[in-house]
């Protein structure tokens, strides 16, 4: 009995001390990283955390990091490539091991930046030389740097397309079902491929916001109880596309069992006709063409089908965003390694992304953007914490693909509702939700 | 605690150059030696090492068992009281608010629906189970080959599982082309609506547990003693009726144990439905929205209290069914 006792005011001691130990936090110094006047002079190891685990695992970082060492060399840089980087960083940060650089997880809200990261320098300083800045600025200054940007729309094949008949972009939203009608009927292919199972390519229709009235600040104008699904909001547009591409039996025929690796050699070998993605997918679109005997060539680009003054609009938004942990001792290294990375090391050029350097030109990639004179839309960032909060706390989900899901369960009869009444319920929990977050 | 030194007793010859330890070692042995009783108390005084020892076999899982188990537990406890959001250095003590939100929004509930999938699911897996361990507890061909097929599911990880039978049930897949060789030519998208997907990850899932309660069932049924057959056979007991009188009633315990599992496991289902579906087409289990509470919406103040609330569940599920079959003892003989 006296033993249990004894277990027992442990267990409660142990308990106590965790409540009490609640409310730790981290340090707020507010030194800021600069980048080193004497790129000789600046020394330390820094480690980088990256989700891309392919680049660090095939080695390609590494000669990234030789390729800096010229350059810098006394720095040492290592990597920790992390594949489930979201949800591992996130719980990583409640320490102060987080690395010397990384990608700033979505989860962590702008208002906390500066807590966890080193500030970068003030905003007209960089803005000057970088794009999105704004994305990261807070109180004047900027935490992060974007590794790159995309240009937001369709991923298609051109032959297929072709061989349909569709030679122009379509449009209008109803030009673009017709397209994909006309694909199914003519080809036989699967006219659009929704990734439903993986869910998070649903994601990317989200980043269209923008692009159907070509304004920078549409994602801005969703903070506070705007209804965002009513009649003539940008969600509308997109979202009922989807709907009716889905309702028209234009997509593929179990959504349930969708899959990512395949449908990227499906779209090669011309047996899926599109897919809504940003422009990052295209350089992987074409390497899966290539594999799955189809031509790099046929793949393309086109923006989702809506013009402002009979000019296509597509929004860029930033990729992650690196930033200096504010734990990290070697700052200034860091901070060489972010500027070096983005600017000089050809990463953004490899991957076929819009570049962050606001110098450099497009990408090959868009080519047909340029050509065919898309109007790029730089998405602003100005209330996106307070739109992300409301999101959260309508637990609704504007950038995870469970809305979206349920969305098309409902386009293909196999969840109760229609698109109307989903919507108005989709307005309902966001403007709830307005009212008590986000203000 | 102190029983497990005094072991054997082994009777000392001469009591001359007797260490406290053998002293102690002839413990229980004294009680036969009334001359060489040894008082324990004094033995107890002189080697406080020998007190400490149990405690030093038990720091080891302790240390484990109170790290991993009741720090997270009461961390959990503590966080549904604030609104963490789970990164952010800060939180703000928001008392029981978490706990009034989650029994005034109806929806928050409403993923338990899907729970009745499974534990329809576990009624048929407990049958299943409790079948195939009667008709294997007998001398039968290839026992022991059925027994390893049948137990084997249980073994291979549940995220493998989902994978498998994420290739299964596709469109062409594994289950359709199995239905085609006996002629039977099926469009069904197996996972496409809310009824269908959630009675095929049921079964998934009694594929995967019946070889947890057959072994258990087995292992009941066979701890029961031969002549009790033979006596019945003699007594000229059909197989029914051996079944009825003699498996039933002895196995009792391990099937109330199962059903116990079976409820809270169909209560808080989460591997495979996330693995498979995650959770899209109405098959979203409380365990899953609690995730997503905590990891999409960065709600964990709230996931929190779910869990809790889980927790709380199901400890009264179990209490009530401790209440309504007492656990009393199975006496056959």
């Amino acid at each position: 009995m006296g033993k249990t006792k004894t277990l027992a005011g442990a267990l409660l001691t142990v308990a106590m001390l965790t409540v009490t130990g609640c409310g730790g936090g981290g340090g707020t110094s507010g030194e800021t990283a600069a980048a080193p006047a004497d790129p000789g002079a600046v020394s330390g190891e820094i480690k980088v955390l990256t989700h891309r685990t392919d680049l660090v695992q095939n080695g390609v970082m590494k000669r990234y990091a030789a390729e800096f060492n010229k350059i810098y060399p006394k720095v040492k840089v290592t990597f920790e490539g992390i594949t489930d980087y979201e949800g591992e960083v996130k719980i990583r940060m409640n320490t102060k091991a987080y690395g010397d650089v990384l990608m700033i997880p979505a989860a962590v809200a702008k208002n906390d930046y500066p807590k966890f990261f080193a500030p970068l320098g003030s905003t007209p300083e960089l803005s000057r030389t970088y794009r999105f800045t704004d994305k990261t600025e807070v109180g004047g200054k900027v935490y992060g740097i974007a590794q790159f940007g995309t240009a937001n729309g369709f991923v298609y094949n051109k032959a297929l397309w072709k061989k349909a008949g569709v030679t122009q972009w379509p449009r209008t939203p109803g030009e673009f079902t017709a397209a994909l009608e006309a694909i199914g009927k003519k080809t036989g292919a699967t006219p659009y491929y929704t990734n439903f199972k993986d869910g998070w390519p649903l994601v990317q229709w989200t980043a269209n916001i923008g692009s159907v009235t070509c304004d920078p600040k549409a994602t801005d104008k969703l903070a506070g109880a705007v209804s965002p699904w009513k009649e003539g909001g940008e969600l509308h547009t997109i979202d009922s596309l989807l709907h009716d591409i889905v309702k028209r039996g234009l997509s593929e025929k179990d959504p349930s069992t969708t899959n990512w690796e395949n449908s990227k050699g499906l779209l090669g070998k011309g047996e899926v006709g599109s897919m809504m993605l940003g422009s990052w997918a295209i350089t992987q679109m074409q390497a899966a063409a290539k594999d799955a005997g189809g031509s790099p060539a046929d793949i393309g680009f086109l923006p989702f089908p809506a013009q402002k003054d009979g000019k296509f609009c597509a929004t860029l938004v930033s990729d992650y965003q690196q930033a200096v942990s504010i734990h990290s001792e070697h700052k200034s290294a860091a901070r060489a390694w972010i500027d070096w990375f983005t600017g000089k090391s050809g990463y953004s050029e490899t991957e076929g992304a819009v570049p962050a350097l606001k110098s450099a030109p497009l990408p090959a990639t868009l080519k047909d953007f340029v050509d065919n004179d898309v109007t790029l839309v730089e998405r602003s960032e100005a209330q996106t914490g307070p739109v992300n909060a409301i999101d959260n706390a309508a637990e609704l989900g504007l950038n995870k693909p469970d809305y979206r899901q349920k969305l098309i369960d409902i386009a293909r009869g196999a969840q109760k509702g229609s698109l109307q009444g989903y919507f108005s319920e989709l307005d309902k929990k966001w403007d709830e939700a307005a009212k008590t977050a986000g203000s | 605690m102190t029983e497990t030194t005094d072991t054997a007793p082994r009777a000392p010859l001469a009591g001359s150059r007797r260490s406290p330890r053998t002293v102690r070692r002839a413990g229980r042995g004294a009680t036969r030696h009334p001359g060489r009783r040894t008082p324990q108390g004094r033995s107890w005084r002189h080697s406080p090492l020998q007190r400490i020892t149990p405690w030093l076999f038990l720091a080891a899982p302790l240390a484990l068992l109170i790290t991993f188990t009741y720090v997270p537990v009461a961390s959990m406890v503590a966080y549904s009281f604030t609104d963490w959001d789970g990164v952010s250095p800060e939180r703000n003590l928001t008392g029981a608010d978490n706990y009034v939100q989650i029994f005034t929004r109806p929806e928050l509930f409403r993923v338990f629906f899907v729970s009745g999938y499974y534990l329809a699911a576990s009624v048929l897996q407990i049958g299943v189970a409790l079948y195939f361990a009667t008709v294997l507890s007998f001398n039968l061909r290839f026992r022991n080959f059925f027994k390893g097929v049948l137990f084997f599911p249980y073994l291979i990880n549940g995220v493998a599982i989902g994978f498998v039978f994420l290739y299964f049930f596709q469109d062409g897949g594994t289950l359709d082309s199995v239905l085609s060789w006996l002629g039977v030519r099926t469009d069904h998208a197996w996972l496409g609506d809310p009824t269908s997907a959630n009675v095929s990850l049921a079964g998934v899932s009694v594929w995967r547990f019946t070889g947890l309660n057959f072994v258990l069932f087995l292992g009941a049924i066979q701890s029961i003693p031969g002549e009790l057959y033979e006596a019945a056979e003699l007594d000229g007991a059909g197989k029914w009726q051996r079944f009825r009188h003699i498996i039933a009633p002895s196995i009792k315990p391990v099937l109330s144990l199962s059903i116990i599992l079976a409820i809270s496991g169909s209560l808080s289902v989460f591997e495979i439905p996330y693995i498979m579906t995650g959770g899209a087409t109405g098959t979203s289990t409380f365990v899953i929205q609690t995730v997503k509470l905590a990891f999409q919406f960065n709600k964990t103040g709230l996931a929190s209290a779910a869990a809790v609330v889980l927790l709380a569940i199901i400890l009264l599920i179990t209490w009530i069914q401790r209440r309504l079959v007492p656990d009393d003892k199975v006496d056959l003989v």
